[in-house]
């Protein structure tokens, strides 16, 4: 294989003329090799450094799943879900009920995801197909609508009082040299990035996969070889909303409360991730949403006088800023063309 | 002789504006067939209308049954390919994710026709893995031939296959339709470029707003006066 085709493999290309960059430039490459090898050289000789670099992995890891989740709908409909978060929020009450009915945390864990396809499925077909075609506006009012909907729907079931569920990981801790891991980030990262592993596999190696890419990017043609195009917009619905609750449960897992504002902070964390990776990227939403997620951390500890967490929000979109200044399309966004 | 294809009376509209007032034609199995006519004469507008994407009215029939109240999804199933304007391609994607897509209607392995693809054109498979939209437009329009046959239809509706490109790859092209007719695909060629078409086509239907003006085999329109003047120019 030669280099070329490894790096087409990997998406990465040249942006000469005649071809259409979609993957990573150089540039922002060379930018992310800088920051692994700084986190890794920082980690090597401070424990401290390591601990919350692990730990950002695992906030990082959430912010991208629903960052992922986020660009899923953006390609599919055209719009950001306001509502993501609430649909998150929403679909761990439903595990928190599963769990009082009896099912233990992993079964009403995966009844959920599954639940969250459904209503996903659903949510496209009854609300946004509807008003789809009509303009941009009016799907962004929908999702706002759905927003304040969810939310009055689950005060309304459950209260607003916090509630607590099982802990999905023991309190255990590891040391490995002097650096001191909780069970709980490991699990973190493992579930949200696995589910975004097992997402990205679907989309890359299946048939179904392949045809719902086809539906967002080029519908019209997609309808010629005879792909049901709504339907598939649905399906990217419903994996955005399973996507979601994977976000939300592993929210929960770490802040050990559920509560009908849970996901705000992580719901703006998430725009700002997706935003940063280009908006339809899917890998540019979760590395930036992990980015954002170690930068965080850090600046928690280190940031002298902008360590207050009080400025987190604020520095994250400053930085965001930033970033689409130099590079109006996101770290790994592509030039829009769009032909009018 | 059966006609795989039979048009009658088609009418076709963009909102309130009509595009097609009654078009009647017929497609015979295995044959290639041309619908020549000017900008605006209807010509892609009778291919949409054959693949749905259109609002559409009048009788069309394929194989014997009706496509009345078939959605556009549902036509590729039945057998009919349709390369529009602008080849239909997805740029964003990969040569072979392209002609996956092709094959979408189809059930089991597709890897026999991918390899007859690869043999016939080795340029695809060498660079399978670039996108469709970093090819040159005749690469463009052979890769939409390629897809077009990935799916393995009865019918291929194509769309000035001409439009863009160079004489000698306007040529190859054509060669490449032949070859797929040979194959026993029915073809039914929109074209500009009246030339290559009536060379190419055993039967033409010339289109002027929106109707039939003329139709006949191909031999006999290359004489007939008007054609000559109009479209062939001489």
């Amino acid at each position: 294989m030669s280099v070329y085709e490894l790096f087409g493999r990997l998406g990465i290309r040249d942006t000469g003329a005649r071809r259409i960059s979609t993957g990573v430039s150089v540039p922002v490459l060379a930018l992310l090799l800088g920051a692994a090898i700084f986190l890794l050289i920082g980690s090597l000789s401070s424990d401290l450094f390591a601990e919350l670099t692990i730990k950002g992995i695992a906030q990082g890891s959430v912010y991208g799943s629903l960052a992922l989740a986020l660009v899923l709908i953006y390609r599919a409909t055209g719009v950001i879900n306001f509502a993501q978060g609430e649909m998150a929020m929403a679909t761990t009450y439903i595990a928190y009920e599963l769990m009082l009915w009896g099912l233990s945390y992993w079964a009403a864990f995966f009844a959920t995801l599954g639940i969250a396809f459904a209503l996903g499925v659903a949510t496209q077909q009854l609300v946004i197909r509807p008003v789809q075609h009509r303009s941009v506006v009016a799907v962004v009012i929908v999702t706002i609508g759905l927003f304040s909907l969810i939310d009055g729907i689950v005060i309304w079931i459950w209260n607003a009082d916090p509630k607590f569920m099982p802990a999905p990981f023991s309190g255990a801790v590891y040391t490995v040299g002097g650096v001191t891991v909780s069970r709980t980030d490991l699990g973190t990262i493992a579930v949200a990035l696995g589910s975004v592993l097992v997402l990205w596999l679907f989309f890359r190696f299946t048939k179904l996969g392949l045809a719902m890419r086809a539906s967002a990017l080029r519908p019209a043609a997609a309808r010629l070889v005879g792909v049901r195009v709504n339907w598939m917009l649905a399906l990217g619905w419903g994996f955005a909303a399973a996507l979601g609750a994977v976000a939300g449960l592993m929210t929960e897992a770490t802040v050990f409360t559920l509560s009908p504002s849970m996901m705000e902070p992580v719901l703006i964390y998430a725009f700002a991730a997706a935003v940063l990776g280009g908006l339809e990227s899917p890998v540019g939403a979760v590395v930036s949403g992990v980015a954002l997620g170690i930068f965080l951390n850090l600046l928690g500890q280190y940031g002298g006088y902008l360590k207050d967490s009080a400025l987190s929000l604020p520095i994250a979109f400053f930085v965001l800023l930033i970033v689409l200044l130099v590079k109006p399309t996101g770290l790994f966004g592509r030039a829009a063309v769009r032909k009018v | 002789m059966t006609a795989l294809l039979e048009l009658e009376d088609v009418v076709a509209s963009y909102g309130p504006v009509k595009a097609l007032h009654g078009v009647s034609l017929s497609v015979e199995e295995g044959s290639i067939v041309a619908v020549l006519g000017a900008n605006g004469a209807g010509k892609t507008t009778t291919l949409r209308a054959i693949s749905h994407t259109v609002r559409t009215g009048g009788r069309i029939s394929f194989a014997g049954r009706s496509l009345s109240g078939k959605s556009a999804e549902s036509i590729a199933a039945l057998g009919i390919a349709h390369v529009p304007e602008g080849r239909g391609l997805f740029p964003e994607l990969t040569i072979v994710d392209n002609l996956r897509l092709g094959a979408y209607v189809r059930r089991g392995s597709i890897k026999t026709d991918l390899d007859r693809v690869y043999e016939y054109f080795p340029w695809m498979g060498r660079r399978r893995h670039e996108l469709a939209g970093s090819l040159s437009g005749g690469e463009q329009q052979m890769l939409a031939l390629a897809k077009a046959f990935m799916q393995q239809p009865r019918l291929l509706l194509l769309d000035e296959p001409s439009l863009g490109l160079a004489p000698i790859i306007v040529s190859e092209i054509f060669g490449i339709v032949r070859e797929l007719n040979h194959e026993g695909m029915t073809v039914l060629v929109v074209e500009q470029n009246a030339h290559i078409a009536l060379q190419v086509a055993g039967m033409a239907y010339v289109l002027e707003v929106g109707t039939v003006a003329l139709h006949g085999p191909s031999e006999e329109l290359q004489r007939h006066e008007s054609v000559r003047r109009s479209y062939l120019g001489y």
